[in-house]
């Protein structure tokens, strides 16, 4: 009979915090600018230059640690990390070693078997490097620090997780506090979040932990879950060969689904920590965590349960709708401004979500704002537009957030109220359509939808259906 | 005004002067070069000497000063600076091949205050490659003489600034002192140099060796200027985390010559062997004069002081094997030619651009923060250094300012000192604790041995206490003027 294997998972998630400033100095940490534009001396590594650290920086890796459970280090400090590369530009990453901001946390998640705890054992602020961009054509490697000095902060976690499921149940949960903290977006994709995972398999009631590897280069959660199933089965394997998992760092390649060694233990290097001189030890006052405590904001769980007493709306689209911290904002300001909360919910949930998913794009990119979401709402309301045209000038709010009532105006979209201007073109189908006309009095219900399409086409949609539909029957008696 | 007059001028005197209209400051600054046309192929203080420029903004300053918009006790007056600190679009050495040709795109912080003042740059001086050593003759642009005798160094690391100041080639210079290279070079070449408290000078575009200790400092023809300069270049940055908020930066209040009631400690531990007797008898005739003028002087065991070089050097070396690191020729600087890959270019350019003694430092260091001797002599070194604090604090319980020699000799012979580089590290043992404990401390001169080379006094004080060095300074100096 076969053995039974246990796999043991821990994650180390790399989060890259919403600050408008690098970490060490004052450049913009805006994504996609030209290359080397967002640079100064401090993250180029210019001789004499020195780092200073941004404050936000402090408070969102705090405001992550007090959400998740942790030990805030009050007593803490920066040292470097010392290795040559050249998106490195001091040749050295100012991180944090010996006294990580955080420690000893853990969060929740739900498994098949209840909710479990997921322990965490630190997280440290560090800086992101440069870009490499290896140019074929001219056979050379240039360098863009745009990334260099962007804030990050290192969440590793305890080697609890023990299958891809509760891997994935637990970056849904980092990603979800974090992005309520407003301390980062959080996009696997695009790289403000990323993760390596250590894994590691022993047959089922083993106490000791057996040989991990770690993999990198997995931005997915599908990427993440595949990976993982894969290590599993390759360990499985030597191990089931009679062949020892060797210690190593290796790399995910989603598209062939398999991944190869990058580096062994053997070839690790010696980074040779030490305190970055530079850098003042911070002294966390009573008072400053106290602040941040106070200013935590109300967390998924918490919100879920509100919805469900305020709003009449639907369990599942309230979990839709606080899965994003940007659209439960969305939806609670358009409440605000004095729309319903359904009529909300209803154009999260439908128009919201189908171009989301058409665009390929995130809830965190949603653009509109709730003032033009309460507008348009009121249009319809108010039957000042009918839904055809208010699906059109959702569209357009989508891409660019204008504003539906100047857009409507300036389009002209608004549905015709001038009874007489309406009864007017309803003459005019009547009298151009004699066979529809002849059918409907012959009793084809049917032929008054075709007359109702004429006089929409006619009028540029810019009329009430439902008000064609009964001024037709009139005339038509 | 004629020039060798206005050459012997202090920094001050020729700021009132130029301030008074009895000279202005474009002839200060054609005195100035005159001088260093004249004696510069001797001495060869300077790596870079931007003539034409010094001349323009000497110009410019000098406009400035008759419309009443510098005023200050330095405008007009022309000054050099060590060529680790950044000055903008002028070549910005570390007296290193590897950045032979390095220009930075920014200015030190105190360099802009020394602009600020009005105070007019005349190049950049020579100095030991990355501020590492004693002698000024690891630069890799050749040795500085000692201009009080040319067969001598002129110390080091600041040797150059402490050479042209010597050697009227400036009005003053700054330097920088990681363990004592601005105190020692100020006494082989008989001027004054003062280290700040760490923290009072903004490190901003100084290039660093050891980061924690490295503080820029003034070197002078006298107290008086040091105590100016020192005003001047004193600032809270906020682009250096390390720069301290200070209230009490009016140095040039402390200019009093009365030092009664001074409590003034004599450390045993500073005079026993190794020490030069000529150099002893100079220091403790210099404590008697204070003596005589109502200090109250007396002799302490300090304690520490043999573990201060170890410490140093291991807590120094660590610092600069990681500062160094960024010098890999991707950005800036010389790049070795030829190099097949990444790592080859990375090596080469090192092994070629860093000399002997940068090279060892950076062994050194790697070696003392490689996993398994981090707790064994890092973090060790760290302790040592709380411990060596710690004496001082208690010294400074009962001393107002502690005295002592600066080097345990003059200036030795070019040459002498690379021969044997643990001699040269002994060398330091006066000066390195002083960076240790974050201390300001003061080398004033105090007299020559028998073959005419200067000796320094050293005045060390506690944190934040440059007024009672630079008041006791200032007293001795009178009190040495009116001897002779």
């Amino acid at each position: 009979m076969a053995k039974e294997y246990e796999t043991v998972i821990g994650l180390e998630v790399h989060v890259e915090l919403a600050t408008k400033t690098k970490i060490f100095c004052g450049c913009s940490t805006a994504f996609g600018g030209r290359p080397n534009s967002h640079t100064c001396p401090v993250c180029t590594g210019m001789p004499g230059s020195l780092p200073v650290l941004n404050g936000k920086v402090l408070e969102y890796a705090v405001a992550v640690g007090l959400a998740t459970n942790c030990n805030i280090t009050q007593y803490c400090k920066f040292d470097r990390k010392n290795y040559f590369y050249p998106d490195n530009p001091q040749n050295y990453q100012i991180s944090q070693l010996y006294l990580p901001i955080c420690r000893d946390g853990y969060v929740e998640i739900e498994t098949e078997n209840g909710s479990k705890k997921v322990g965490i054992h630190e997280i440290h602020m560090e800086e992101d490097a440069g870009k490499l961009i290896h140019d074929e054509w001219e056979d050379c490697t240039l360098v863009d620090y745009n990334r260099s000095g962007v804030p990050l902060i290192e969440i590793v976690s305890e080697p609890d997780m023990r299958s891809a499921k509760e891997v994935i149940a637990y970056l849904e949960k980092l990603r979800l506090i974090i992005q309520y903290l407003g301390a980062s977006d959080c996009k696997l994709q695009e790289g403000s979040m990323r993760a390596d995972v250590n894994l590691s398999v022993r047959e089922a009631g083993a106490q000791e932990f057996g040989t991990r590897t770690e993999m990198k280069n997995l931005n997915s959660f599908r990427a993440i879950a595949r990976a993982i199933d894969g290590e599993r089965e390759r360990q499985i394997d030597l191990l089931e060969a009679g062949k020892a998992v060797v210690q190593e760092t290796r790399r995910w390649d989603d598209a062939k689904e398999t991944s190869y060694a990058m580096r062994s233990k053997e070839d690790a290097q010696d980074y040779r920590y030490f305190p970055d001189p530079d850098l003042a030890p911070l002294c966390i006052s009573d008072e400053y965590l106290e602040e941040l405590k106070a200013k935590q904001p109300e967390f998924r769980t918490e919100k879920m349960k509100r919805y469900q007493e305020e709003f009449d709306i639907p369990d599942y689209d309230i979990e839709i709708i606080t899965d994003s911290k940007h659209m439960a904002d969305i939806f609670e300001a358009t409440v605000a401004l004095g729309s319903q909360p359904k009529k909300v919910s209803n154009w999260l949930m439908g128009e919201t979500l189908r171009l989301l998913k058409e665009k390929e794009l995130d809830p965190e990119d949603l653009r509109f704002s709730p003032e033009n979401l309460a507008k348009l709402i009121a249009l319809t309301e108010s039957k000042a537009i009918n839904s055809t045209v208010a699906k059109e000038v959702f569209e357009v709010m989508f891409e660019e957030d204008v504003d539906p009532e100047q857009y409507v105006e300036e389009k002209s979209l608004k549905t015709v109220t001038d009874e007489g201007a309406l009864q007017k073109t309803v003459e005019e189908v009547i009298a151009a359509n004699p066979q529809s006309v002849e059918d409907y009095r012959n009793g084809k219900e049917k032929a008054i939808g075709f007359l109702v399409g004429q006089t929409m086409k006619a009028m540029k949609g810019k009329a009430d259906p439902a008000g064609v539909n009964r001024m037709l029957k009139e005339l038509l008696g | 005004m004629e020039k060798k007059e206005l050459l012997s001028l202090s920094a001050t005197a020729l700021g009132a002067a130029v301030k008074a209209g009895k000279t202005t400051a474009v002839e200060a600054m054609e005195a100035v070069l005159g001088q260093i046309e004249e004696w510069e192929s001797i001495y060869h203080c300077y790596v870079t000497i931007g003539k034409e420029a010094a001349l323009a903004k000497a110009a410019d300053v000098q406009k400035k000063i008759e419309a009443g918009e510098l005023t200050g006790p330095l405008a007009g007056v022309p000054a050099a600076v060590k060529d680790n600190l950044c000055t903008e679009g002028v070549l910005t050495t570390c007296s290193s091949k590897i950045l032979e040709n390095f220009v930075p795109t920014f200015s030190s912080e105190a360099v802009r205050n020394l602009e600020r003042a009005g105070v007019v740059l005349i190049g950049k001086t020579n100095m030991d490659e990355f501020a590492m050593g004693s002698t000024t003759e690891t630069s890799y642009f050749g040795v500085t003489k000692n201009p009080r005798n040319p067969e001598h160094v002129p110390g080091g690391s600041s040797g150059g600034s402490a050479a042209a100041v010597a050697a009227q080639e400036c009005f003053f210079a700054l330097g920088s002192d990681t363990g004592g290279s601005i105190r020692q070079p100020a006494s082989y070449c008989g001027v004054v140099g003062m280290k700040p408290t760490y923290g009072t000078v903004s490190r901003y575009g100084l290039i660093a060796y050891g980061s924690s200790l490295d503080q820029i400092g003034p070197l002078t023809k006298t107290v008086e200027d040091c105590a100016a300069v020192l005003e001047a270049i004193t600032s809270h940055d906020c682009k250096d985390s390390t720069s301290v908020k200070r209230e009490d930066t009016d140095f040039t209040s402390a200019l009093v010559a009365d030092v009664k009631g001074m409590r003034i400690g004599i450390p045993r531990d500073y005079f026993g062997e190794g020490l030069d007797p000529e150099v002893k008898a100079a220091v403790l005739k210099a404590a008697d004069l204070l003596k005589e003028q109502g200090a109250l002087v007396e002799e302490f065991d300090l304690s520490l002081v043999e573990y201060a070089i170890p410490t140093y050097y291991t807590i120094a070396a660590a610092e600069a094997s990681s500062n160094l690191e960024r010098f890999d020729g991707i950005k800036y600087g010389y790049r070795a030619e030829d190099a097949a890959g990444l790592h080859q270019m990375y090596k080469r350019t090192r092994s070629q651009g860093f000399g002997p003694e940068v090279k060892r430092r950076i062994m050194l260091g790697s070696f003392v923060l490689s996993s398994g001797y981090y707790d064994a002599y890092y973090l060790k070194a760290l302790k040592v250094k709380a411990m060596i604090k710690k004496a001082f604090d208690r010294a400074f319980l009962k001393y107002d300012c502690i005295l002592g020699p600066v080097a345990p000799a003059t200036a030795p012979k070019l040459g002498e000192s690379l021969s044997d580089p643990m001699k040269m590290y002994l060398g330091d043992i006066y000066t390195i604790s002083v960076n240790l404990a974050g201390l300001p401390g003061i080398s004033v001169p105090c007299g020559t041995d028998s073959k005419g080379l200067p000796i320094g006094l050293q005045l060390i004080g506690d944190c934040f206490q440059e007024k009672k060095l630079i008041r006791t300074a200032y007293t001795f100096e009178r009190l040495r003027k009116e001897e002779a």
